[in-house]
């Protein structure tokens, strides 16, 4: 096998990046990163969820009809996530509750579903585990810097501990209320993916046309 | 790549197997048996998790009625404190307490299911299909054994889901103290925003009728005029039917058909 556990593991999370290179999952990134608890949480959802359907889809992967090997994975991918919110549900009340649909709305992240059609439906059952793992580590990274940017200056809290005492709570720091929204979660995931790009400029793409030079008269 | 190479196959079970997954009857054969595995796997999930699920939906409804009266503090244990209440059965149409039914084990959701324990409604701007005889209240006192506070069930369609909430009136039978959703499943960010504290934070010390007696209690777009400031709430921006099932929710609940007998019964002080 040409790549190594430790590969399968680490390449996701900067080279291969899901959010930053290949843009996926990007919905439920914006909606659940408005505190670090609820990121966290997500995060490990996800991470579960694509590990889990990795390998049960790799189990089965000589057995499934390729006719309806879509509806195979989202079955599975489906059952895996119910499980998750039910145990949710009754272990996290609160955090479910703020999740709200986004956990079922795992179901439909390109990076579960992606993930099992690339390189599970080819490879072992251990080797796809830990891709998917990785890939669930490479999303939860980007989810829990985004948490972090959101919640510390958006409420100056961190784990709902405070960080910047806030004005109204007879503080010095003005929170910017913006970062509370869903949509500065799209500016902090631009700002990571410029940093990501500068840091690794293999990963911008190529340039899909070229401006024509202009022609001397 | 394969993992198995199938060198005799024997038997019939051996033969099927053998088969090439995309013929027919191997296709059926991995969906129905994924199908009923998945599905086995996700009961198995939800009926051995529902006592602890219920549980705490228990807590959590618990910990709305302690919101909405004002008495909820961070890190508080919620079941202790409830203890504060005294829950009574409200009979809807007469707004007298009954004695007739145990509050042990009654619910007001279920009881509105139950032919014996409701009526089909008429006239019906809640979008309830069904009104329950009877439902719990919670009278909160204060240390001197008066009443205080009263906490009331409500509920009603919004726009993708009925809103279920508690309501805490005033002693007076009138001011509003708070009112709050604890489930529902309107979008989040629009109308899932009558969670917000800032929007809950209106309801406070709005009055539902005027001094005629008149029910006047109102969610609405707009400013108010100067006779409505103390009726008025104002409507989720970019929520319409979600505020439009609140406001028709909290009429109903307000109104003749909801608890005014008992609202009228406690603004004459006789309770």
């Amino acid at each position: 096998m040409a790549q190594t556990t430790r590969d399968l593991l680490v390449d996701p999370m900067v080279d291969n990046n899901p959010i930053t290179l290949q843009v996926l999952g990007i919905c439920s990134a914006l909606a659940v990163t408005s505190s670090l608890t609820v990121s966290a949480v997500m995060a490990l959802a996800v991470t579960l969820v694509t590990g889990f359907s990795g390998f049960f889809i790799s189990c089965i992967r000589n057995q499934i009809p390729s006719s309806i090997r879509i509806i195979v994975q989202m079955v599975i991918i489906a059952s895996l996530v119910i499980l998750v919110d039910q145990v949710l549900k009754a272990f996290a009340y609160e955090i479910s509750k703020t999740l709200s649909v986004f956990v079922g709305l795992i179901i439909t992240n390109c990076i579960v579903m992606g993930r099992a059609e690339a390189f599970a439906m080819k490879n072992p059952p251990v080797a796809s585990f830990m891709d998917g793992i990785g890939n669930g580590l490479g999303y939860s990274l980007i989810l829990l810097m985004v948490g972090f940017v959101r919640e510390l200056f958006g409420a100056g809290t961190l784990f709902g501990i405070t960080i910047l005492p806030s004005v109204n709570n007879g503080g010095w720091y003005v929170p910017n209320g913006m970062l509370l929204l869903p949509p500065s979660a799209f500016f902090v995931i631009g700002l990571i993916i410029w940093a990501f790009r500068a840091w690794k400029p293999e990963q911008v793409e190529k340039r899909e046309y070229k401006i024509q030079e202009a022609e001397a008269h | 790549m394969s993992d198995i190479q199938p060198t005799a196959p024997k038997g019939p079970i051996g033969r099927f197997l053998a088969l090439p997954p995309d013929s027919t009857p191997k296709t059926i054969f991995v969906a129905v048996a994924l199908c009923l595995f998945c599905s086995m796997i996700v009961s198995v999930a939800a009926v051995s998790l529902r006592p602890v699920q219920e549980a705490n939906s228990l807590v959590d409804k618990r910990k709305n009625i302690l919101e909405v009266a004002g008495v909820y503090e961070p890190g508080m244990n919620v079941n202790d404190a409830f203890g504060a209440f005294e829950q009574r059965i409200l009979e809807v149409s007469t707004g007298e307490f009954s004695e007739e039914i145990s509050v042990e084990g009654f619910d007001d959701i279920q009881s509105a299911n139950d032919p014996e324990l409701s009526r089909e409604l008429t006239n019906d701007i809640a979008g309830i299909g069904r009104q329950p005889n009877f439902v719990t209240a919670y009278l909160l006192k204060d240390e001197a054994g008066e009443l205080d506070k009263v906490v009331l069930p409500l509920w009603g369609y919004g726009l993708w889901s009925t809103l279920y909430g508690f309501v805490a009136i005033e002693e007076d039978g009138n001011e509003i103290y708070g009112l709050q959703f604890y489930d529902h499943g309107e979008t989040p960010g629009l109308g899932a925003e009558v969670d917000n504290p800032n929007w809950k934070s209106q309801w406070q010390g709005k009055k539902l009728t005027d001094s005629t007696g008149e029910l006047r209690i109102t969610v609405a777009k707009g400013n108010p005029s100067a006779d409505m400031i103390d009726h008025h709430i104002d409507a989720l921006a970019g929520a319409t039917l979600t505020s439009v099932g609140v406001d028709n929710l909290v009429k109903f609940w307000m109104g003749e058909q909801g608890y005014a007998p008992f609202l009228v019964k406690l603004q004459q002080g006789g309770l």
